[in-house]
């Protein structure tokens, strides 16, 4: 389904600021794999995600999804395949907009939009079955501003509009980290349901190895924007944190000093 | 005092277009466009250059509007393309319309004395001026809510409104944030001018100096509106903004009345605006007063 081969990014290239964040990266996702990313601060984990959303375009390299070479389409170009959910719960809605406007934006995504009316009516119950099933008493309120909701609803509504369209690759950049960590774990046990019942295929970033054990059929590890570890099936079912450091280890020569990471 | 508030409110209609169009930047899109500063004028000046030319009145605001619009375009084009700040984009614009609307009128004042305008059309039909302006108001503020209130209820309204919101939003579904900025400026511009063309056929005249000061006029209007009339949605919004044109007006008129010299009305206008801008922090400050208030008071 995704297909990134060989893809370098370097920013500030030729000052002396200049960082390597992707070395000749490659990674195959099979339709419907759900993979958990974790690394430490400056692994190259957020710019892996840009790279495939298409923040920026990469030096080297190239991506395709599902057969379609994507490595030099426009952001708003590559929205059709993609669905994203971002680290600032602010970052996914429109705060000054409806919830119903939100979510015809997001049944719209890919489509050149038109002069008909933006948020219709017959598409009212739709969104209000999928609002029931997020379990938050969103499906009365419709037409509230979402800058009234709780971050924790906003990135519940946000997930539930990244994944509307079932894109052929959801994006999800620690999409908890900035919740409390009751909110976290059900937008995550959300997020778990809505990925298996589509077989999504996921990139799911995490700070918290736990998650990223518990979560998804596949497992890699960045460091230095090189992937050092890559596990799935079994193995990854029967992974402990113990047996991650000790990889990592081996993989690096170096030790991991991270407490976000081991502790979160 | 009638005789005085009719006229007023007459040309806070005429100005309401400009308002709509500076709301429509400053509020939906989240810019603060200079571009408006030579747009207006634009407006009054191809309108009164087709005119004295023997257009219809018809034809030339129409015109007018499209050259508000290409304006629009351009200050998009320096924003999106060339990733000029918007704020300095629109004073490009701004000054190099300046030189084209001298171009255009051929000097720095067209009358448009005993010129068919849009005014003398209807009053052929017996009203008398007044009632004419006032109708000519109503008739054109109207018809470009109603068109603003549709088109932004659009999914290409929808989106642009979203843009002004939440730009990575907005690209993360799929929607090209160059073009729906370059629309909205567009869009706004296009109303600018045709406020321009219709003021200018009202003063009866179109002067090259008539665009300053216009910017801070649609935002003391945006703002006295949202502040009066609130901003509960996009309709109410919309009203609020045309209220606030007229208001605005009246408080021009009455401060006049009472005697302030009108060379002191820009400085008037700027300080009004400044201190409306400046409301909300002066709110925060005041509740923030008034909670520590409450702590020390409970020690």
């Amino acid at each position: 389904m995704l297909k990134i081969e060989h893809i370098t990014k370097t920013f500030n290239p030729g000052t002396i600021n200049e960082k390597y964040a992707l070395e000749n990266l490659s990674l195959h996702l099979t339709p419907g794999e759900f993979v958990t990313v974790i690394g430490g601060n400056g692994a190259g984990k957020s710019t892996l995600m840009n790279s495939i959303a298409g923040a920026f375009f990469v030096d080297e390299g190239k991506i395709t999804i599902d057969g379609n070479d994507i490595t030099n389409v426009p952001e708003h170009k590559r929205a059709k395949f993609i669905g994203r959910v971002f680290q600032d719960p602010m970052m996914g809605t429109a705060a000054g907009m409806m919830i119903e406007e939100n979510l015809a934006i997001a049944s719209r995504r890919g489509k050149i939009p038109t002069l008909r009316w933006g948020s219709r009516k017959e598409d009212h119950q739709q969104f209000i079955e999928m609002l029931k099933e997020l379990n938050l008493g969103l499906e009365d309120r419709l037409t509230s501003k979402v800058g009234l909701l709780s971050g924790g609803q906003r990135q519940a509504l946000t997930l539930l509009m990244a994944t509307m369209g079932k894109p052929k690759l959801l994006l999800l950049d620690e999409h908890t980290a900035a919740l409390d960590p009751k909110t976290a774990e059900k937008v995550l046990e959300l997020t778990n349901k809505i990925v298996n019942r589509h077989k999504l295929t996921t990139l799911m970033i995490t700070h918290n190895m736990r998650d990223a054990l518990r979560f998804g059929g596949r497992l890699i590890m960045l460091h230095n924007g090189k992937l050092i570890i890559d596990v799935a099936g079994e193995a990854k079912k029967n992974l402990t944190i113990q047996d991650l450091l000790k990889m990592f280890e081996k993989a690096s020569g170096d030790t991991l000093a991270n407490d976000r990471m081991l502790l979160g | 005092m009638l005789d005085l508030l009719i006229p007023t409110i007459s040309q806070g209609l005429l100005w309401s277009i400009l308002a709509l169009g500076v709301y429509l930047t400053f509020r939906v899109l989240d810019i603060a466009d200079l571009t408006v500063e030579g747009s207006f004028p634009l407006g009054a000046a191809v309108a009164a250059a087709m005119l004295v030319n023997g257009s219809s009145p018809f034809t030339a605001i129409l015109c007018a509007g499209i050259a508000g619009m290409l304006a629009g375009v351009i200050t998009g084009f320096l924003h999106t393309k060339l990733k000029i700040p918007a704020l300095l984009a629109g004073i490009l614009t701004m000054i190099a319309l300046y030189s084209v609307n001298l171009r255009i009128m051929g000097k720095a004042n067209l009358s448009l004395l005993r010129i068919d305008t849009i005014f003398s059309l209807f009053n052929s039909y017996g009203f008398d001026t007044q009632t004419v302006v006032l109708l000519v108001g109503i008739i054109s503020t109207l018809f470009y809510m109603v068109l603003m209130y549709w088109f932004f209820g659009t999914e290409i309204g929808s989106a642009i409104r979203a843009t002004g919101f939440n730009v990575q939003m907005i690209r993360a579904n799929g929607v090209n944030t160059d073009f729906t900025i370059i629309l909205g400026l567009l869009l706004s511009n296009g109303l600018v001018a045709v406020s321009g063309a219709l003021v200018a056929q009202s003063n009866g005249f179109a002067d090259v100096g008539m665009g300053v000061g216009t910017i801070v006029i649609g935002l003391a209007s945006v703002i006295i509106g949202e502040v009066l009339f609130g901003t509960r949605s996009f309709r109410n919004c919309l009203i609020s903004v045309v209220l606030g044109s007229i208001i605005y007006r009246i408080v021009i008129a009455l401060v006049l009345q009472l005697g302030m010299p009108p060379n002191d009305l820009k400085l008037f206008t700027a300080i009004l605006v400044a201190l409306a801008l400046s409301m909300p922090l002066f709110k925060n400050k005041w509740n923030e007063q008034k909670r520590r208030g409450i702590k020390y008071a409970k020690n």
